[in-house]
C-alpha cells in the first residue's frame, strides 16, 4: 500500500519535474540586440538558466511561440573573461554551467536570425530564468532519486542551503582582501605622489632661479 | 544532531505518510504561482530597458532595486500596471524597495532609465518577487499540527531565507564600495602623473618664454610693456 502510493507519487513528481515551469518575467530583444546579464558567484556554484522565446504574429496579433529555427546564442564568460559556454539552443533552451573561479560571470543572449523580415516589425518576447545554487536543485528529483520522506528532504534543503552561505562567505573574504588592497594601493599612491610633487617643485624652483640667474649675466643685465 | 534523530526511529514512519504528503506537495508545486527574479545587468547610458511579467489579481509583489556601479550610482524606476496606470516613478534613486498588490490580473511592467546619463553606464541589480513563499510542510490534508522537528525546520529556514536576503545586500554594498575605491585608484595615478607633466612643462616653458623677451635687440622695452 505504502510502496503503490509511493511510486505512484514518484511517476507524479517526475511528471511535474518533466512539465515545463512557467517562468513569468520577460523583456523584448531587438534582431541583432544583445543582452548581457551579471552573476557574482563564489566557486563550484552551479547555475541553471531557461529560456522560452515569443514571436509576434502579425495575423493572430499575438505573441506566438517562436518557429524552431530560431535559436538563441547563449555565451558565458568567467571572471577573467574566458568563454566557458558558448553554444546555440533552439526557440527554447536550458543552459546549465558551474563556476570554477570566484566573481563576476556574463551571460549574454542574442538571437541567431539572420533576415531581418523575420522578427516582421516586432520584438523578440523572451522569458527568462535563472536560478543559482542551492535555488537550481530540482528537490523533487533528489526526493525520488535518494527516497527520501518530506521532512528528509527539507532537511537536505536545509543544508544546501547552508553550505551556499558558507561559500558566498568564504567569497566575501577574498573580496573584501581584494577591496583592501585597493584601498592600500590608492594610499601608497597618493603618498607617493605628494613626495614626488614636493621634490619636483623644489628642485624646478632652484633650477629656474640657477638658469635665469646664469641667463641674465649673460646678458649683463645683472 | 537533528539528523541523527531524523534517520532513527521515524524514518519507517514518515515512508507511509509521505506519500500523501508528496501529492499535495506536487500540487502545489503546480498550482503554486511563486517566483523571484534576480537579475543583475548593465544599463547603457541614455538607455531604458523594461521587464514585463503576468500577475494574478491579490498577488502580493516586492520589487527591489539597488545600483552596483557607475556615475552617482542612481537610476530612474517606473512600474506601471496592466492599465498604464503609473505604481510606483522614482527618478535617480540609489536603491528603493517596493511591495504592492496587484489589483488586477496582467502584464505589468517595470523600466529602469540611464536617460539623464550622457557616459556612464550602470550595472542595475533587481529582485522582483511574486507571490509568497510556499510553506516547507503544507497544510492541507494534515491530520496533525506540525510535530517539533518540522517546526523546527521551518524556522531555521526562515532564519536561512533572512541570512540569505542581508548576504545579497552585503555583497551588492561591497561591491558598490569595491567599485568606487577601484575608481579612486585609477583616478590618481592618473592626475598624478598627468599633473607631475603639466608641472614640469610649465615651469620649464615659463623660463623659455622669459628669456624669449629679453632675447631680442635692446629696442625691447616697449614690447616687455605690451
Amino acid at each position: 500500500m505504502a510502496a503503490r502510493g509511493g511510486l505512484l507519487v514518484l511517476v507524479l513528481l517526475l511528471l511535474v519535474s518533466a512539465v515545463s515551469r512557467s517562468f513569468g518575467l520577460y523583456f523584448h530583444l531587438g534582431e541583432t540586440e544583445r543582452r548581457c546579464f551579471i552573476e557574482e558567484i563564489p566557486d563550484e556554484t552551479m547555475v541553471i538558466g531557461n529560456y522560452r522565446t515569443q514571436l509576434y504574429d502579425k495575423q493572430r496579433e499575438d505573441y506566438m511561440p517562436a518557429t524552431p529555427g530560431l535559436g538563441m546564442f547563449v555565451e558565458v564568460k568567467d571572471p577573467d573573461d574566458k568563454l566557458i559556454l558558448s553554444r546555440q539552443y533552439g526557440s527554447e533552451g536550458r543552459f546549465t554551467f558551474t563556476s570554477h573561479a570566484p566573481g563576476e560571470h556574463q551571460i549574454c543572449l542574442h538571437s541567431n536570425s539572420t533576415k531581418f523580415s523575420l522578427f516582421a516589425g516586432g520584438m523578440l518576447r523572451v522569458h527568462l530564468d535563472i536560478q543559482v545554487g542551492e535555488h537550481a536543485n530540482d528537490y523533487a528529483e533528489i526526493a525520488a532519486k535518494d527516497k527520501l520522506s518530506e521532512l528528509q528532504l527539507r532537511v537536505r534543503q536545509l543544508i544546501e542551503q547552508v553550505e551556499q552561505i558558507q561559500k558566498e562567505q568564504n567569497y566575501q573574504r577574498w573580496r573584501e582582501e581584494r577591496f583592501r588592497q585597493t584601498s592600500e594601493s590608492t594610499n601608497q599612491r597618493v603618498l607617493w605622489w605628494s613626495i614626488v610633487q614636493t621634490l619636483i617643485l623644489v628642485s624646478i624652483g632652484l633650477w629656474q632661479m640657477r638658469h635665469l640667474k646664469s641667463f641674465f649675466e649673460a646678458k649683463k643685465l645683472v | 544532531m537533528l539528523l541523527r534523530g531524523l534517520l532513527g526511529p521515524g524514518a519507517a514512519a514518515w515512508s507511509a505518510i509521505s506519500g500523501l504528503r508528496g501529492l499535495v506537495l506536487l500540487l502545489l508545486c503546480l498550482g503554486g504561482a511563486v517566483r523571484a527574479s534576480e537579475i543583475t545587468f548593465e544599463l547603457p547610458d541614455n538607455a531604458k530597458q523594461c521587464f514585463y511579467e503576468e500577475i494574478a489579481q491579490g498577488t502580493k509583489c516586492t520589487l527591489e532595486f539597488q545600483v552596483i556601479t557607475g556615475g552617482h550610482y542612481d537610476v530612474d524606476c517606473r512600474l506601471e500596471d496592466p492599465d498604464g496606470l503609473v505604481l510606483y516613478k522614482e527618478m535617480k534613486k540609489q536603491y528603493d524597495s517596493f511591495t504592492f498588490t496587484a489589483s488586477r490580473n496582467g502584464t505589468y511592467k517595470f523600466c529602469f532609465s540611464n536617460e539623464f546619463s550622457t557616459f556612464t553606464h550602470k550595472t542595475v541589480y533587481f529582485d522582483f518577487q511574486v507571490g509568497e513563499d510556499p510553506p516547507l510542510f503544507p497544510s492541507e490534508n494534515r491530520v496533525t499540527a506540525l510535530t517539533q522537528m518540522e517546526s523546527a525546520c521551518v524556522s531555521i529556514h526562515e532564519a536561512l531565507k533572512s541570512v540569505i536576503d542581508y548576504q545579497t545586500h552585503f555583497r551588492l554594498r561591497e561591491a558598490q564600495g569595491r567599485s568606487r575605491a577601484e575608481d579612486l585608484n585609477t583616478r590618481v595615478a592618473y592626475w598624478s602623473i598627468g599633473e607631475a607633466i603639466i608641472l614640469l612643462v610649465v615651469s620649464i616653458g615659463q623660463v623659455f618664454l622669459l628669456k624669449s623677451f629679453f632675447s631680442d635687440k635692446r629696442t625691447t622695452t616697449t614690447r616687455v610693456g605690451s
